[in-house]
């Protein structure tokens, strides 16, 4: 096949694992589960190349060269294996990978496998290392963590547009509501107001529940050219009609104006040009919560709200459900698998488009767009996956 | 253990150097050897004053490994007046109440201790409170 052609891009098979504490599961059984649910769901479609999104790999389980690693275990010896790491945008970012690989023609099947194995170490070591996505030298060497990060960029918004913690609560309360018809969620009770409101103080003015916990996962995609896909094909491929991965200064101290999440916005902009629709025109729209600030900055970035008016935006469109937010849980009450996140992203929206997300199902979904952040916005990765009519 | 780091990084630690853009004049900390306004080469170093004010600050409960023992302890984005924003560490607040705006300067303070006992002391910048009057 030649390249420079511009056929679609489908998914045509997804796999996951329960997000967890798996104690008793390695990095590579992880991997392994979802690797081999995705093959399965795909028709026993084996793929040429396998990107990994995976950020902790060599600092928690002291394990690097995944690609070697995950293509024998999985029966796929000798074919091309790599990393793909852009901290909590890299699930995105190794989807593009595969997106790019496909597109040139050089690799007819790929599949990507978002891995974090969390739980091999406990406490302040997890935070030190998780802390290895900011700037080294000059944050995490201070004592700062992405959840001190999350901390700065409410407190100023707060003072900025003079509101209180309360109007965060719409996209983590949605969050875990939805969750409770996702066997894989990590929680699975829905929150109350007064439950958000009054949960314990982390960083201030971040509470526990503006926070979505790292937790253990695996998910994965198998990925192809829609001409390749077979006759017999039992499933509906999901066409990626947009892609982007865009960067910004990894330090919110080297950002003019920190409150505006650029990378975001314009990682939005792009794909969803590229897909022909406006970002409103989707059903579903999976946005990155690792903290609860996160998606307020997104939408507002995106153009969906004003700048300072993203927390009204969100409790008018949690009411309507037009786009549905965190569908089937988000990174709130699915948990945040650090890298694997952005792949859970599109494992979900592929079973919401399909019509398979069981008690999840947001009814008629014909377009998702979902996003995942590496840092506070220093990488944004954003997708565009639409149902294609069953050939 | 890191000793290159901290050795390599003592000039900015104890001393707040940056650097200058011979272009367009901004002030550049932390230095990287290009202007982040105009993207020109910019090597040549800069002393900070020092003097700041708040831009952001939160106080974190608990801290990642090397800063167990500090916690609590607060962060904060601060301005300084030459323009750029650093990252660092809040001291000497006493029953200070934190806000934003609030005018700070820099201190060389203890920042970790790498490993067990033995671990090397790693001291740099922190702000604290301008003394009024
Ligand atoms: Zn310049």
């Amino acid at each position: 096949m030649s390249g420079g052609d511009m056929s679609d891009i489908v998914i045509t098979g997804v796999g996951q694992v329960p997000v967890r504490e798996h104690w008793d599961v390695s990095l590579r059984q992880l991997a392994a589960r979802a690797i081999l649910a995705a093959i399965h769901d795909a028709g026993e479609q084996k793929p040429q190349a396998l990107y990994i999104s995976n950020v902790l790999g060599s600092l928690l389980s002291r394990q690097a060269n995944l690609g070697a690693l995950l293509t024998c275990d999985c029966g796929m010896g000798g074919i091309e294996g790599t990393t793909i790491e852009a901290a909590g945008a890299s699930g995105g970012a190794a989807l593009r990978t595969a997106y790019l690989a496909l597109r040139s023609g050089q690799v007819d099947c790929a599949m990507v496998v978002g891995v974090e194995k969390i739980t091999d170490v406990v406490g302040p070591g997890v935070d030190k290392a998780i802390a290895e996505t900011l700037d080294t030298d000059y944050e995490g060497m201070l004592g700062v963590t992405p959840t001190a990060m999350a901390a700065l960029l409410m407190q100023r918004y707060m003072h900025e547009y003079e509101c209180g913690h309360a109007s965060f609560a719409d996209h983590p309360l949605a969050a875990s509501i939805h969750a409770v018809g996702n066997p894989n969620a990590l929680y699975r009770k829905a929150l109350s107001r007064e439950e958000y409101e009054k949960s314990r103080p982390v960083c201030d003015p971040l509470n526990l529940h503006d926070i979505a916990a790292y937790a253990d996962g695996a998910a994965a995609l198998i990925l192809t050219r829609s001409e390749l896909v077979s006759k017999d094909f039992k499933s509906i491929p999901v066409r990626v009609s947009g892609s982007a991965v865009v960067t910004d200064r990894l330090s919110l101290h080297d950002r003019p104006d920190p409150l505006a999440f650029n990378a975001a916005g314009i990682s939005i902009s792009q794909a969803c040009r590229q897909a022909g629709i406006l970002p409103g025109d989707v059903d579903i729209l999976e946005l990155d919560d690792a903290f609860s600030i996160y998606p307020v900055l997104s939408v507002e970035a995106a153009g969906y709200a004003k700048r300072g008016e993203g927390t009204t935006w969100m409790k008018a469109t949690v009411a309507s459900g037009k786009p549905a937010l965190a569908s089937m849980g988000g990174m709130k009450a699915r948990g945040n698998p650090l890298a694997a996140a952005g792949v859970y992203q599109a494992v979900e929206a592929v079973l919401q488009l399909r019509g398979e997300a069981g008690d999840c199902q947001v009814k008629g979904a014909k377009k998702a767009l979902i996003q995942c952040l590496g840092s506070a916005s220093a990488t944004a990765a954003a997708h565009v996956l639409e149902i294609t009519q069953k050939s | 253990m890191e000793i290159p780091r901290h050795w390599r990084l003592k000039q900015q630690r104890y001393a707040l150097v940056g650097e200058v853009c011979p272009h367009c004049d901004a002030k550049i900390f932390p230095p990287r050897d290009v202007c982040p306004e105009c993207g020109g080469e910019a090597r040549e170093a800069y002393n900070f004053s020092g003097k700041g004010e708040v831009y952001s600050f939160t106080r974190m409960g608990e801290g990642p490994a090397g800063f167990e023992e500090q916690a609590p302890y607060t962060v904060a984005l601060v301005k300084l007046a030459e323009g750029p924003v650093v990252t660092a560490q809040l001291t000497d607040l006493g029953d200070t109440k934190v806000e934003i705006g609030m005018p700070v300067e820099m201190v060389t303070r203890r920042i970790r201790q790498d490993g067990d006992e033995r671990g090397m002391i790693v001291y740099g910048y922190k702000f604290r409170p301008v003394m009024q009057g």
